[in-house]
């Protein structure tokens, strides 16, 4: 039956095909880094200058877009992970857990506040360089003010199964996470490594803080 | 003979602890050998932020109508531009220098004495070079990190640096002394007025306001000796 073989060759080819192509979709579906931090901060943007109850300060409202819209867009793990430097392999997956959950729900608060006190600023996206192989980039933003001097935030970003994710925000050549590392070091240094995991934990209470 | 062998026990585990302590104070002491004098400075700056300057600075901010502050920071910043420019010169760094010029040359004639600001809406950016840069980039180590109340963070470097463009800045050239305290007085507010931002940021996101502080400041000048590209710093991971 050569007309059946001959479906069956091209069935294989198309499942061949399929099969070679399904990753290759998957790849060009990921976004790339800068046009997702483009698109998250643009929306993040826009709501900030529409939504009223932003722009009335309601904390409540301001942590549902930070949460919603930016957070999924972070890999906290790492980030704390970078926060504590080479304390990080003496905590127990425990202790790593808590630790990430605190760190996330203090930038949280940070980044909260950081967009609370945003007034029609505009962003400009300076043109990425990277090799198509590459696992982790930085890219570049300048915020600018009306009337005052542009802000430079860049992410450094590493390439996940599910996307971009950022590890670390660098304002104006201010890395977030190895500013944390001095702090974290010093808490464990006094309290060990559950003695940080309190601290955080007051900190994000409202208690703590010199 | 109980007591002499209870010291030797104490002595035993405390050497060690010692060590381990003397060890952390060490690399403490690289960046920061005045840390306890420096953090008696920081509380003493606290208070008197706290309780006068930040609250003029606020009032400043309140009161004082949005487009004059913006013309009293464009003013200031295009004596900073033109310093900044002398500091390029000072590197080598003709390209930079020659937009601080340009920028100066614009905003001075078109941009009434410096208190509008057309450069920067003509996409010439600032080359925000001064003298602790050029000291770096002429190999000079940074110095010890100080805490000054009422000026905040620096080096010693940064320091001498901060003195001389206070020294041979403009407004100390002017004879008329209560003018030239009233600028004096402008500019601080106004520096004050433009980092209240970033102090409410520092409020939320620090555990230790001390070092927070110190190390986004030590960032931030190696940021800027490096244009903006440092080298990696070691122990990323």
């Amino acid at each position: 039956m050569p007309r059946l073989s001959h479906f069956r060759s091209r069935l294989a080819t198309l499942a061949a095909l399929v099969v070679l192509l399904v990753p290759a979709a998957a790849a060009t579906v990921q976004e790339a880094p800068d046009a997702l931090v483009k698109r998250v901060s643009q929306e993040v943007l826009e709501i900030a200058r529409t939504d009223p109850l932003v722009q009335s300060g309601n904390e409540a409202r301001i942590r549902e877009v930070v949460e919603g819209r930016l957070l999924p867009n972070f890999d906290f793990t790492r980030m704390t992970a970078l926060a504590m430097g080479r304390n990080w392999r003496a905590a127990t997956p425990e202790q790593q857990k808590r630790l990430t959950e605190e760190f996330r729900t203090l930038l949280v608060r940070t980044y909260s506040g950081a967009l609370n006190q945003y007034r029609n600023e505009t962003l400009d996206y300076k043109p990425l360089r990277m090799n198509p192989a590459d696992s982790e980039v930085v890219v570049r933003t300048l915020v600018q003010k009306p009337g005052g001097a542009p802000i430079q935030i860049d992410y450094g970003m590493e390439k996940k199964p599910d996307g971009w994710k950022v590890f670390d925000v660098i304002v104006a050549g201010v890395s977030l996470v190895t500013n944390y590392r001095d702090e974290f070091n010093q808490q464990i240094q006094s309290g060990g490594i559950d003695g940080l995991v309190k601290a955080l934990a007051d900190k994000n209470k409202g208690a703590g803080g010199k | 003979m109980k007591t002499s062998w209870a010291v030797r026990l104490c002595a035993r585990a405390l050497v060690p602890a010692l060590a381990l302590l003397a060890g952390c104070a060490t690399t403490a002491s690289r960046v920061d050998p005045l840390e306890p004098a420096n953090r008696a400075l920081f509380e003493v700056h606290e208070v008197v932020d706290g309780n006068v300057v930040r609250p003029l600075a606020e009032a400043y901010v309140d009161y004082v109508p949005e487009p004059l502050r913006i013309g009293f920071s464009n003013f200031y910043n295009n004596i900073d531009d033109f310093f900044s420019g002398i500091n390029g010169l000072l590197q080598g760094k003709l390209e930079k220098a020659g937009d601080d010029f340009g920028r100066v040359v614009v905003n001075t004639l078109f941009g009434l004495g410096g208190i509008l600001d057309p450069a920067s809406d003509l996409g010439i950016e600032r080359g925000n070079e001064d003298f602790g840069q050029t000291f770096a980039y002429w190999g000079l180590p940074a110095g010890p990190y100080m805490f000054v109340p009422l000026f905040g963070p620096m080096t010693a470097v940064d320091a001498t640096g901060y003195l001389l463009r206070i020294l041979w800045g403009p407004v100390g050239q002017l004879s008329n002394v209560p003018l030239r305290n009233s600028l004096y007085g402008l500019s601080y507010v106004d520096l004050r007025a433009r980092a209240l931002a970033a102090g409410e940021i520092v409020d939320t996101a620090a555990l230790d306001r001390y070092l927070f502080t110190r190390n986004a400041y030590l960032q931030r000048r190696r940021y800027l000796v490096h244009d903006g590209l440092p080298p990696p710093a070691p122990e990323d991971e």
